[in-house]
C-alpha cells in the first residue's frame, strides 16, 4: 500500500472505515471535528452531526445495540456533556465495538480550560489507548474495536491537539470483511440497567479491567526500546515523542493503553533502573499510578502541570536549565489576537450591547470574540449553553435596575446544543432576564458545520431546519423578536425595548456567517473613504472590523481607509460615520448594503 | 541522530500557510524524507497569528520544532516574522515576504506598527531574503498566490528536485487555479 501523509484525526477516520465501523457520530469542537469531516469521505460509514455529545453517544449506543460498530468523536469538554451515558455504558458493555474519541486540547489553542480525559478512562471504568503520531491514531483506532469486543466494552482512544493535527507518514491498510449484519437481538439482562441489573455488571467490568490490564503486559502497543541501563522513561502520547527528543539515550516504556496500565510490566521495567522518569502532559496520571505500585519516579515534581509539554520544556524541566535564545526581540511586539471576521454579522450586536452597557453573559463560539477590545462586551463565558442558566441565576440575585441589563448571548448551535434546556428554566421559574440568539445559521467557531438549524446535514443534503421563532414560542416566550443584525440602529432598538421588558424575551439576530459558501452572494462590493469627508474621529473604529486600518500619519490628527481585499460591504461602518465619508468602490452607499 | 531539518512557518490566519505547508509537507515525502508538520487550527484562523511547523529527516519524533532550532524561518509578513526569530537557531536562514498586515490595536490606533523590522531581521540574520510576494503574486495572474511564490522562494534553500515541487502543486492545487501558481511558483523560485 502506497505510503500517504495523513492527521491524526485522518487517521483516526481511516482506522474507522478500516475497521469496519459503519457508524459515526459526533458534535464538532476543536481539536476533533475533522475526524467526522473524513469518515463522510468512506460510503460504507453512516456519518452525522449530532446536536450535542450527549445525543451522539446515545446514537453510538443504539447502532452498537444493533450489532454493528460505531464511532463517536468529541473535544475533552463534549466528554462532560456525554458523561452521563458513559458511565453507565462501560457497564452494559457492547454488542459491536463501540469506540469514543476523546481529543485533549493542552494549552488552551481552542479550548476553555484544558481538563485532563485520561481520569474519566479511570472514572467510568472504560479502557484507553493514546496513538502518539498518525500511524498508531490509525492502529490503535483498529485494535480499539478488536479489544472493545474482546473485553465486551466501550473503550477510548485518547487524543491531544499536536495529534490530531499533526500530520505524519502513514501506511494504509484494507478494511476487515466478514463483520455480522446489523439485526435485533434482545438481552436485557445486560441492556437494561435496572439496580438488580447493574449491580451484576459491575462484578463484570471490575473483572475485565483486571483480565485486560494482565493482557496489556504482553501487547506490542506496550512496547518496551532498551537503550541505556542507568536512565528509564514511562510515557504514552505525544510525551513519547519529546522524550525521545530529549533523552535519546534513555530506555523508553512507551505505554499504548494508558488505561487500565500494565502493572507487572511497569514493576519489572521499573525494577533495572536508578533514575526513572514519569514524561506525560497534564496531570501525573501515569506518575500517580506507579507511586501507587510503591516505585519511586521523577514526574510532576519537576514537569509541568499547567500547559502542553514541547522539547523545550522537557529539556529545561529536566535539566533545570533556560534555555537562551541566540536571536531576541529589543522591542515590544503588538499581540495579534484573533478577532471577528470582516462582515460578521455578530459585531454590529456586540457594539450595541456595550452602547446599553448590558451585563452580557456569553458563551462557547465565535461571538466569545466579543470579549475582545474594543467591542469588551462579554462578562462570563463558562460552557456551552451556559450564558441562558447564568443570566437566569443573575436575575434572581439582582435589584430591579441591575436586572434590566443582564443579557445572555448564544449562537444558534450552542442554543440548540444546550442552551434550550436553560431557556424553559428561564420561562418556566419567571426570570426577566432577554436572551439573544445569534444565528448565523452555522457552527461557525470550528470552521462552519452543519447543525439542526442550518437546513443541511453532514453529507451536504437538505434536511430540515428548525424554526427558532416557532421553538421558542413553545417553550413559553411570549417576547420573540427577529433583527437584521447588519442594522445598527433596528438592533439597538429591540435590543433595549427587551433589556426592558419585565419578562423573559428573546431576540433573534439573523444573519448567515460571511464565510458559508453556498451563501457567496453576501458578499458586497467593499467600501472606500472618501479622505477629503474622514475627519479623523475615529467612530467607526469602536467595531474593530479587521478591514479598516487607522493611517496616523494622514491629515492633521490620522485618518482611516478601507482595505479592500478584506472589505466584503457589509456597511457597518458607514452606519458609524457622521460625515458620511463611506461610499460603495466606484459608487455610493445604498440601502441593499447597508441591510446586508 | 540523524539531523533532522526544521522549517517554522510564521503569519497571519488567512495567508494560505496552511496549504503552503501541506504542499511542502508532500514534497518532502515524495523526496523520500520522514517528515511531521503541525499547526494549530480553530482560534487562531481569525486574523490571530499562526504557524506551522515542519520537520524532515531520516527519522523525526516530535511534531513540533524544538525551541532555538528552527534551520529556516518562513515568515508571511514581517511582524510575524520577526515574532517567531527566537525559534531560529544560530546559522540558520530567514525568508520573508515583504508584507506588513496591522495588528487589531494598530487598526483601531492604539498602538503603531513597529518601524524597521525587516532592517532588525537583515542586521541579525545574514542570510535573509526579503520576497516582493504580492507584486510577484499579481505578475502572476492572481494576487491570492502569495503562498506559492514564497514555496518557489524557499524551494532554492532546500535540496529536491524541481519535478517534485511540481508533481506536489499539480497534487494540491485545485485545476482551475494550477496555471497561475506553476507561474507563480516560477516567479518565486527566480526571485
Amino acid at each position: 500500500m502506497d505510503k500517504v501523509i495523513l492527521s491524526g484525526n485522518e487517521a483516526v477516520a481511516r482506522g474507522a472505515y478500516e475497521a469496519g465501523v459503519k457508524v459515526a457520530v459526533a458534535y464538532p469542537g476543536t481539536p476533533s471535528t475533522e475526524i467526522l469531516e473524513n469518515t463522510i469521505n468512506y460510503p460504507s460509514i453512516d456519518s452525522s452531526w449530532a446536536p450535542n455529545e450527549k445525543v451522539a453517544l446515545e446514537v453510538g449506543i443504539g447502532a452498537c445495540l444493533g450489532g454493528a460498530r460505531s464511532l463517536v468523536t468529541m473535544k475533552h469538554v463534549g466528554l462532560n456533556v456525554a458523561a452521563d451515558p458513559l458511565f453507565t455504558l462501560s457497564y452494559t458493555g457492547v454488542r459491536a465495538g463501540l469506540v469514543l474519541v476523546v481529543a485533549d486540547d493542552p494549552e488552551l489553542h481552542s479550548s476553555q480550560n484544558e481538563q485532563d480525559s485520561r481520569h474519566y478512562a479511570r472514572a467510568a471504568k472504560m479502557p484507553m489507548f493514546e496513538p502518539a503520531d498518525s500511524q498508531e491514531a490509525l492502529d490503535f483506532t483498529r485494535l480499539a474495536y478488536a479489544a472493545s469486543e474482546q473485553f465486551d466494552t466501550p473503550v477510548f482512544v485518547r487524543t491531544t491537539t499536536r495529534i490530531a493535527h499533526s500530520k505524519s507518514i502513514v501506511e494504509q491498510g484494507v478494511a476487515v470483511t466478514g463483520l455480522p449484519e446489523a439485526s435485533l437481538e434482545r438481552n436485557p439482562a445486560k441492556f437494561v440497567m435496572l439496580p438488580g441489573n447493574a449491580r451484576q455488571r459491575h462484578h463484570v467490568v471490575e473483572d475485565e479491567l483486571k483480565k485486560m490490564a494482565d493482557w496489556a503486559c504482553d501487547q506490542p502497543f506496550n512496547r518496551i526500546e532498551e537503550r541505556s541501563s542507568e536512565v528509564g522513561v514511562i510515557t504514552a502520547g505525544v510525551s513519547y515523542q519529546y522524550a525521545r527528543e530529549v533523552l535519546p539515550e534513555a530506555s523508553v516504556l512507551k505505554l499504548g493503553l494508558v488505561f487500565p496500565l500494565a502493572k507487572q510490566l511497569i514493576r519489572d521495567f521499573a525494577a533495572r533502573f536508578k533514575t526513572l522518569y514519569v514524561i506525560e502532559e497534564l496531570e501525573p496520571f501515569i506518575e500517580d499510578q506507579v507511586r501507587a505500585l510503591g516505585i519511586e519516579v521523577i514526574g510532576k515534581d519537576c514537569l509541568p502541570i499547567c500547559g502542553e509539554l514541547t522539547p523545550g520544556r522537557v529539556a529545561s524541566a529536566i535539566s533545570g536549565l533556560q534555555p537562551t535564545a541566540t536571536y531576541q526581540h529589543d522591542i515590544a511586539l503588538p499581540n495579534r489576537p484573533p478577532n471577528m471576521c470582516p462582515g460578521c454579522p455578530h459585531r454590529g450586536v456586540f457594539y450595541n450591547l456595550k452602547r446599553l452597557k448590558a451585563f452580557v453573559t456569553g458563551d462557547i463560539g465565535c461571538y466569545t470574540l466579543g470579549f475582545m477590545p474594543p467591542l469588551s462586551a462579554m462578562d462570563s463565558c463558562i460552557c456551552m449553553g451556559a450564558s441562558v442558566g447564568n443570566a437566569s441565576g443573575l436575575n434572581k440575585v439582582l435589584n430591579a435596575d441591575e436586572k434590566q441589563k443582564v443579557v445572555g448571548v448564544i449562537g444558534d448551535s450552542t442554543f440548540l446544543h444546550t442552551g434550550i434546556n436553560g431557556l424553559m428554566d428561564m420561562v418556566y421559574n419567571g426570570s426577566t432576564a432577554t436572551l439573544v440568539i445569534l444565528d448565523n445559521s452555522i457552527t461557525a467557531m470550528t470552521g462552519r458545520q452543519e447543525n439542526p438549524g442550518s437546513g443541511f446535514t453532514l453529507a451536504g443534503e437538505k434536511a430540515k431546519t428548525v424554526d427558532l421563532e416557532l421553538l421558542c414560542r413553545s417553550i413559553g416566550v411570549e417576547h420573540v423578536r427577529t433583527v437584521n443584525p447588519w442594522d445598527l440602529e433596528q438592533t439597538r432598538q429591540v435590543l433595549q425595548e427587551e433589556m426592558e421588558r419585565k419578562a423573559p424575551s428573546v431576540v433573534i439576530t439573523r444573519g448567515p456567517c460571511i464565510l458559508i459558501k453556498r451563501d457567496v452572494g453576501q458578499r458586497k462590493t467593499p467600501l472606500e473613504i472618501d479622505p477629503d469627508k474622514c475627519t479623523g474621529c475615529k467612530a467607526c473604529l469602536k467595531i474593530g472590523c479587521p478591514a479598516i486600518e487607522w493611517q496616523p500619519d494622514a491629515g492633521e490628527r490620522g485618518k482611516a481607509v478601507v482595505n479592500q481585499l478584506l472589505c466584503v460591504g457589509c456597511g457597518i461602518c458607514d452606519q458609524l460615520c457622521k460625515f458620511d465619508a463611506y461610499k460603495v468602490v466606484g459608487g455610493s452607499v445604498d440601502s441593499e448594503v447597508k441591510n446586508g | 541522530m540523524a539531523k533532522v531539518t526544521n522549517i517554522l512557518l510564521a503569519g497571519v490566519g488567512g495567508q494560505g500557510i496552511l496549504l503552503a505547508s501541506e504542499v511542502l509537507a508532500e514534497v518532502l515525502m515524495l523526496a523520500g524524507y520522514d517528515v511531521k508538520k503541525n499547526d494549530v487550527h480553530g482560534m487562531s484562523q481569525r486574523g490571530g497569528s499562526v504557524t506551522s511547523h515542519v520537520r524532515f529527516g531520516e527519522k523525526v519524533y516530535s511534531p513540533i520544532i524544538p525551541e532555538g532550532e528552527a534551520d529556516i524561518l518562513f515568515g508571511f509578513e514581517v511582524l510575524e516574522t520577526y515574532r517567531y526569530l527566537p525559534f531560529l537557531r544560530a546559522g540558520g536562514k530567514v525568508v520573508v515576504n515583504d508584507l506588513e498586515i496591522m495588528p487589531p490595536s494598530v487598526a483601531t490606533g492604539l498602538e503603531r506598527y513597529p518601524s524597521g523590522i525587516t532592517e532588525k531581521i537583515t542586521a541579525q540574520v545574514d542570510e535573509t531574503k526579503i520576497v516582493q510576494g504580492l507584486t510577484l503574486a499579481v505578475s502572476a495572474g492572481n494576487a491570492r498566490t502569495v503562498n506559492t511564490v514564497l514555496l518557489g522562494a524557499i524551494s532554492n534553500m532546500l535540496d529536491i528536485e524541481l519535478d517534485l515541487w511540481l508533481r506536489a502543486l499539480e497534487k494540491m492545487v485545485p485545476t482551475k487555479f494550477l496555471a497561475e501558481n506553476l507561474k507563480a511558483f516560477e516567479l518565486g523560485r527566480a526571485s
